[in-house]
């Protein structure tokens, strides 16, 4: 190249290259790699954190096992809020996220549901009934509230009694659709997803109580090389903030009282 | 191999050798009148038998998981007729891998009867051969690599079946689990182990698959060269 053409090629560069970076100083982008049954939940709260920083937020959701997987390999994330504490805490142990940042932003409510308004009148009654043909769990193997649903049926005494009338959605979103589509009479799903749908949509539910179950924490981390970004950082407070605490609270999660 | 993977292998296998007979008895006839009929139906009933080759999977188990439902379609006759619903049964994964590899059976046969042509049917005629007779005496033999491929890939493409069968399988054991589902739940459940295992398994029996019907394919260029 002469040296006419690189100055040329210069004169070019520099202007676009400024142009590109002169936005990133003022508003930045904090991607979060968030799981299937919170990604709503994230949608609500993402005017407010918007708001406040005045930064971006973009939003992957998907399950906590392909995430995890993405992230062990790569993924483009700057904060990862799982489903469980299992994945998060695997990345920290493996160096792939922050230690000091893993917290619990929320826990889930289980609720055995039905389309039906009539059928679950607030106890467990239906199912020791047992009139249904289908009852509706998420892959216990694989999504926390699937093994949740296990945990209250042994203690009810029913795991060995209902086991041939469940089916397995891959986690709860396809739980619920089983029901939705009448392809099965109840379901174990989350009680956020209950009260994401129309007042008059929400069919018969009973609240599980959290003694039934193991806990489903939904454990929050900040993902390595993210931890000092201001966006990032934001974000994380945001997220225990008592505003986005009571958020979460309003869309069917137990939250933990502020540290 | 445990005794797990061995249900699941083996529902895998069954539900890929129904579906592979019920496509046979419904696709050569489907694939022998689309290499012959001059209705002006040909091209739409062709872009309807293709439509599984570009549809994603998940599309046609949900509009399944809808029509097969107590107030669907097909869910409606079904419970009238007293069998109750086709979701989370082996029946049901039946019918969805007829229609999701459908084409994977037709369009080999119908290319195979295609390039047969005419002309030796007409010779048969005119020697006394009635149609049933032309079908399977003379159509068949000479369509016989098309037949091999239908019939290897249709079991291949039912045996790698993912998201009908999650979206409408209910994850059974032994009912609706099949290979494809319990490698996902395999890598969900970080179990990175046996999900090698089984793919493993998969990749080399979809690779000898395929390499059946090269093998089938170039027999049948030989055979063409030394009888013509």
């Amino acid at each position: 190249m002469s040296p006419i053409d690189a100055r040329r090629l210069a004169r070019l560069c520099v202007p676009l290259l400024l142009a590109a970076l002169a936005p990133g100083a003022a508003a930045e982008t904090v991607r979060v790699a968030v799981a299937a049954n919170f990604a709503d939940a994230l949608e609500r709260l993402r005017p407010a954190f918007e708001r406040d920083s005045g930064h971006e937020l973009r939003a992957s959701s998907a399950s906590t096992g392909t995430l995890y997987a993405q992230i062990r390999r790569g993924a483009p994330f700057d904060v990862f809020l799982a489903a469980d504490r299992e994945r998060p805490e695997r990345l920290v142990d493996e160096g792939f996220a922050d230690p000091s940042s893993a917290f619990v932003y929320a826990r889930g409510r289980l609720v055995l549901w039905s389309a039906d308004s009539a059928l679950v009148d607030g106890t467990p009654a239906v199912l020791h009934r047992a009139t249904f043909r289908h009852l509706a769990v998420a892959n216990p193997k694989t999504a926390p509230y699937g093994a949740a649903a296990l945990d209250v049926l042994r203690e009810l005494g029913l795991a060995d009694e209902l086991a041939g009338r469940l089916v397995q959605g891959e986690n709860v979103a396809q739980a619920w659709h089983f029901v939705a589509s009448g392809n099965a009479e109840l379901a174990f799903v989350a009680l956020s997803q209950v009260l994401a749908q129309d007042p008059d949509e929400r069919g018969s539910r009973w609240l599980v109580p959290e003694s039934l179950h193991r806990p489903i924490e939904q454990v929050a981390v900040v993902l390595k090389d993210a931890a000092e970004r201001p966006a990032v950082r934001a974000f994380a407070a945001f997220l225990r903030s008592p505003e986005a605490r009571r958020m979460i609270a309003g869309l069917g999660y137990a939250v933990d009282p502020a540290p | 191999m445990s005794g797990d993977a061995l249900t699941t292998a083996s529902l895998t296998i069954r539900l890929a050798a129904t579906t592979t007979v019920v496509l046979l008895l419904v696709g050569t006839p489907l694939a022998w009148w689309l290499a012959h009929t001059r209705s002006r139906w040909h091209r739409p009933v062709n872009a309807l038998v293709t439509l599984p080759l570009v549809l994603p999977p998940t599309v046609l188990g949900f509009y399944l998981l809808v029509a097969f439902g107590p107030e669907g379609l097909v869910g409606a006759v079904t419970t009238r007729l007293g069998i109750g619903t086709l979701n989370f049964t082996f029946a049901g994964l039946v019918v969805a891998s007829v229609l999701y590899s459908l084409p994977f059976t037709v369009q080999p046969l119908q290319a195979a009867f295609s390039a047969i042509g005419s002309r030796p049917l007409e010779v048969a005629a005119t020697l006394g051969a009635g149609p049933v007779d032309r079908f399977f005496r003379v159509a068949l033999p000479l369509a016989r690599p098309g037949v091999v491929a239908a019939i290897v890939l249709t079991f291949a493409h039912t045996v790698g079946e993912f998201g009908v069968v999650l979206m409408i399988g209910g994850n059974i054991p032994g009912e609706t689990r099949v290979l494809s589902v319990a490698i996902y739940d395999h890598v969900e459940a970080l179990e990175y182990g046996q999900a090698h295992w089984l793919a493993a398994m998969l990749l080399s029996f979809s690779f000898v698959a395929l390499l059946l019907v090269n093998f089938s394919a170039r027999r049948r260029a030989g055979a063409a060269a030394a009888g013509g």
